[in-house]
């Protein structure tokens, strides 16, 4: 099985030790990961501020790199979502539209496509597991709390497969952290605001470490976390599940 | 004027106050859970509500006829008003002609959105607002902040001194019980001498010329009952095709809007009382223009519950009034810009795509849907602001081009690790409430050429 | 009244005509340009027959009744209620219920009054159609009042039904209500309230301060 690795801007430039774990796991895992090095990120950024028509230049280029894997796999659930919505180039569009069914955010490859059912991997601590909006409500990762309907958590489901991990129960399982994209800094006050009350709600709950499947969500609620000089830390779900002991600073 | 950001920074001033605020409202969300998780079958409530109204929305022209006419056949005078100012003009012209020139008025947020009141007030005739929410922010001069619950912005003792000030409640007195009986005896006077009312409509039955309206307090009876003249109000998209549709209605309406079951009060009023008039304005205002829009139709069949409001994390740590419209919240981030794109253009801004709005609607609207595709019609349309134009331009040529992606990055990491002053400073606006995050000594492309190629 | 007339320019730019239309024509005229392909109505019928499906009705209707704030007592016959009921001397009690014209004045005697003669009413004991599992609510009709405003004016309000006539839920009372014309009809559930202050709930806002429903057999 063949799988074309996409790491996103930000991940690439701030949080390799994750990229470093999604790659690792998946290849534990008997797949065999091809990294396209001419990546760059899936053009959400400009999109989601109203300037989709100017991601003709992100979307060739995600499209150049991995039309020819049987799926593409990311640790990242926005940047998932948004190339299953929003992909599309100019010209053979059909390809676009085809690129968009083989892409995977990595516990929804886990769970759907290797059918995980173990794990080899030992993190004996207290993890409060943050269910990114994008991952959630778009991919259908868990079941949110707005729906009448029966609960169910792929990243849980994985993390349960980690030996000594502990879920804390939040106060409010699914609310948004703010981050929003460039919401974070064009209403950085309400932003920073939803952050400290979900790091708040992590931390009145006993999380040694939050995790979840997007680093955008945790990089800013590590940046709150660090401004106040906080114990807690952050760790991306790939890192627990490929199996970290420690976090080296 | 301040947008959506800049007031919101403010409401951001007091946290207690927000917090205050944020919970209440969780709360409320929290009491709307409870309720729509005790019906099995609640989903599929929502896709025939949804389905329901779509058809309405597919054959509005001949449902507001088929309304038009039963409501006519019942004695009920039917006008059509083209936009706010019209709709006005005919209430006043009601009035006018009867030599009246006070009314009672319970909940409609349509005439919020024609600042009736306003209107109506220039004219020397005097409105009074029944719904207790409505009447405390009618008393502050404010208007009200979330179309379910007019003045959640209130604390009871600040309801307390407006009431001391305008009803002649003791100083001081903020026990809710209280405040609410005074604001009983005092309106008791109003319903019992005002000889015209004003409701709006939550629900119109095309296939009865009927119309619901749904209260928990007995104010739009109380006003309507007692007048001799009851003028009703309604969007047009406010029609469902039959009766048995209600149905399917009143059981989200409430369940969505507090949780309960059902309004105290709901209300059929088909034909005017012996010796009554009952006048009835059908509105567009924008609507039939939205109605065009096929990206932002499905808007249209908002039923007026406010549980995106609840629900959206920003609402509720921004206020109804950071959205400097009448509708706020995700719903009317998606209406507004209808109505006037480049006052409200910061208002699909205003949310970072949760979904949880569009989750809770009753009636499926795709709110998150469209609050994405109104961003991208704001910047087409030029309402964007020129600074992020330039910055996106920047980004997307970077972010297309490999090398000067991976050159940037580095560029970008090099600077944070050996001058973080440049960034670690209140320029950015990041940095205000937040650490950057640590530079790592390689990007994982880095790393990758490094170690696997 | 007259019909406003609006003045619109042609759709046909080229054109310098300008149409009269009424804000109606044009009204309905845009609505018909805007409005999308035509979508076909769910069927209800399904949940019709789900409603009538459901049982144990009259355990969930005094459940959420209590809920609501109302209070259900339970009476084997009309003649029961007055044996329920306190009436200071002097107090206005009005019924459209015959057997009980003894304790309280017949409503309908003040049908053509304005309904301000009715501002003092303290208890009004009016018959419902009909009650709704799922909401506790009554619906009661205009014919059932006396005169509308009567259930909303009075300080408290006290509803009979009979605990045969529960429906489960809204789709079978539409059911029950099909084919029916009342020109005013309402369904009653609790008493009046608001929770406009602060989230606190208040019993007693403009309407009726309290409900109490009499369930006959």
């Amino acid at each position: 099985m063949r799988a074309g690795l996409f790491i996103p801007c930000y991940v690439d430039q701030f949080y390799p030790n994750a990229a470093i774990a999604t790659l690792e796991l998946l290849e534990k895992l008997g797949v065999e990961v091809g990294y396209p090095s001419r990546q760059t990120c899936c053009g959400q950024p400009m999109a989601n501020s109203g300037y989709e028509h100017l991601t003709e230049g992100c979307n060739t280029l995600f499209v150049d790199n991995f039309a020819e894997y049987d799926y593409i796999v990311t640790p990242s659930g926005s940047c998932a979502l948004h190339l299953k919505e929003h992909l599309h180039t100019k010209d053979n569009n059909d390809v676009a539209l085809g690129v968009r069914k083989k892409i995977y955010e990595l516990t929804e490859f886990l769970t759907d496509v290797l059918k995980v059912d173990k794990l080899d991997a030992k993190f004996p601590h207290k993890v409060g597991l943050h269910q990114s909006c994008h991952g959630q409500r778009g991919l259908k990762l868990a079941q949110m709390t707005e729906l009448t309907a029966a609960p169910f958590s792929k990243p849980a489901s994985l993390l349960g497969m980690v030996e000594g991990v502990e879920l804390i129960t939040l106060n409010r399982a699914d609310e948004c952290c703010g981050f929003g994209g460039t919401f974070c800094v064009a209403e950085e006050a309400v932003s920073s605001k939803m952050g400290k009350d979900r790091v708040a709600d992590h931390e009145h709950n006993g999380a040694e470490y939050i995790t979840a499947a997007d680093l955008s969500c945790l990089m800013h609620m590590e940046g709150i976390m660090r401004r106040k000089n906080s114990k807690v830390k952050v760790i991306h779900i790939a890192e627990i599940l490929n199996g970290v002991k420690e976090v080296v600073a | 004027m301040k947008d959506h950001a800049e007031l919101a920074e403010v409401f951001n001033k007091d946290e207690q106050r927000v917090d205050w605020h944020d919970e209440t409202l969780w709360w409320v969300r929290q009491k709307r859970d409870k309720a729509s998780h005790l019906i099995p079958d609640w989903e599929e409530l929502r896709e025939t509500a949804s389905q329901i109204k779509l058809n309405v929305l597919s054959d509005l022209g001949n449902y507001l006829e088929m309304f038009e006419q039963n409501a006519i056949n019942n004695g009920v005078k039917v006008y059509w008003a083209a936009d706010a100012t019209e709709h006005n003009h005919i209430v006043h012209t009601i009035l006018k002609g009867r030599g009246i020139t006070q009314m009672v008025k319970s909940k409609s947020m349509l005439t919020e959105e024609c600042h009736l009141n306003h209107y109506l007030e220039e004219q020397g005739i005097e409105v009074i607002d029944s719904d207790l929410g409505e009447r405390i922010v009618q008393l502050a001069n404010e208007p009200p902040s979330h179309i379910v619950l007019p003045c959640i912005h209130k604390k009871k003792e600040e309801i307390g001194e407006i009431f001391h000030e305008h009803l002649g409640s003791a100083k001081g007195e903020d026990d809710p019980q209280i405040l609410t009986e005074t604001a009983r005896s005092h309106l008791r006077d109003t319903f019992l001498t005002r000889k015209a009312a004003l409701t709006g409509v939550n629900f119109a039955v095309a296939e009865t010329g009927e119309f619901v309206v749904c209260t928990n307090e007995g104010n739009a009876d109380m006003g309507a009952h007692l007048a001799d003249v009851h003028i009703a109000s309604m969007g047009i998209e406010k029609l469902i095709p039959q009766r048995k549709h209600l149905g399917i209605f009143l059981r989200l309406l409430t369940r969505s809007a507090t949780g309960q079951p059902i309004t105290t009060y709901s209300s059929h009023f088909k034909k005017p009382r012996p010796g009554q008039e009952m006048h009835l304005i059908l509105v567009d205002n924008g609507r039939s223009i939205q109605l065009g829009r096929e990206d932002f139709r499905n808007s249209l069949k908002c039923i007026r519950c406010g549980a995106c409001m609840n629900t959206c994390p920003v609402y509720r740590r921004s206020g109804g009034h950071s959205y400097h419209t009448a509708v706020a919240g995700p719903i009317g981030s998606i209406l507004a810009p209808n109505l006037d794109m480049k006052k409200y253009a910061d208002l699909p801004f205003a949310s970072t795509l949760c979904r949880s709005c569009s989750n809770v609607c009753p009636v499926k609207i795709d709110i998150h849907e469209q609050l994405y595709k109104w961003r991208q019609v704001i910047i087409k349309e030029g309402y964007g602001d020129k600074k992020k134009a330039a910055a996106m331009q920047a980004m997307a040529f970077t972010l297309s081009n490999p090398t000067v992606y991976r050159m940037a990055g580095k560029a970008g990491r090099v600077v944070m690790k050996y001058a973080p002053f440049a960034v670690n400073n209140s320029l950015n606006p990041w940095y205000k409430h937040r650490d950057m995050p640590k530079p790592p000594k390689q990007s994982f492309g880095e790393w990758y050429s490094e170690n696997r190629k | 009244m007259p019909k406003s007339k609006v003045k619109y320019k042609a759709a046909n730019p080229k054109s310098n005509i300008q149409i009269n239309m009424t804000s109606r024509e044009k009204i309905l005229a845009d609505v018909r340009k805007n409005q999308p392909p035509i979508s076909g109505l769910p069927d209800m019928q399904v949940w019709e027959s789900k409603g009538l499906a459901k049982t144990d009705v009259l355990e969930t209707f005094k459940m959420v009744a209590g809920n609501v704030g109302g209070k259900v007592i339970e009476v084997k016959d009309l003649a029961e209620i007055k044996s329920h009921l306190n009436i200071t001397p002097g107090t206005r009690v009005l019924t459209t219920i015959s057997a009980l014209f003894d304790v309280a004045d017949n409503a309908a005697d003040y049908q053509d009054a304005t309904p301000h003669e009715l501002e003092n009413v303290e208890l009004a004991i009016l018959p419902a159609e009909f009650a709704v599992a799922e909401n506790s609510a009554l619906w009661v009709t205009e014919t059932q009042m006396g005169t509308r405003v009567l259930p909303f004016i009075c300080q408290h309000l006290a509803l009979v039904v009979s605990a045969a006539t529960i429906v489960p839920d809204m789709h079978t009372a539409y059911l029950r209500t099909q084919n029916t014309d009342h020109g005013f009809a309402a369904f009653v559930a609790g008493p009046s309230k608001t929770a406009d202050i602060e989230q606190s709930l208040v019993l007693g806002a403009h309407g009726p301060r309290s409900l109490i429903i009499f369930l006959l057999p």
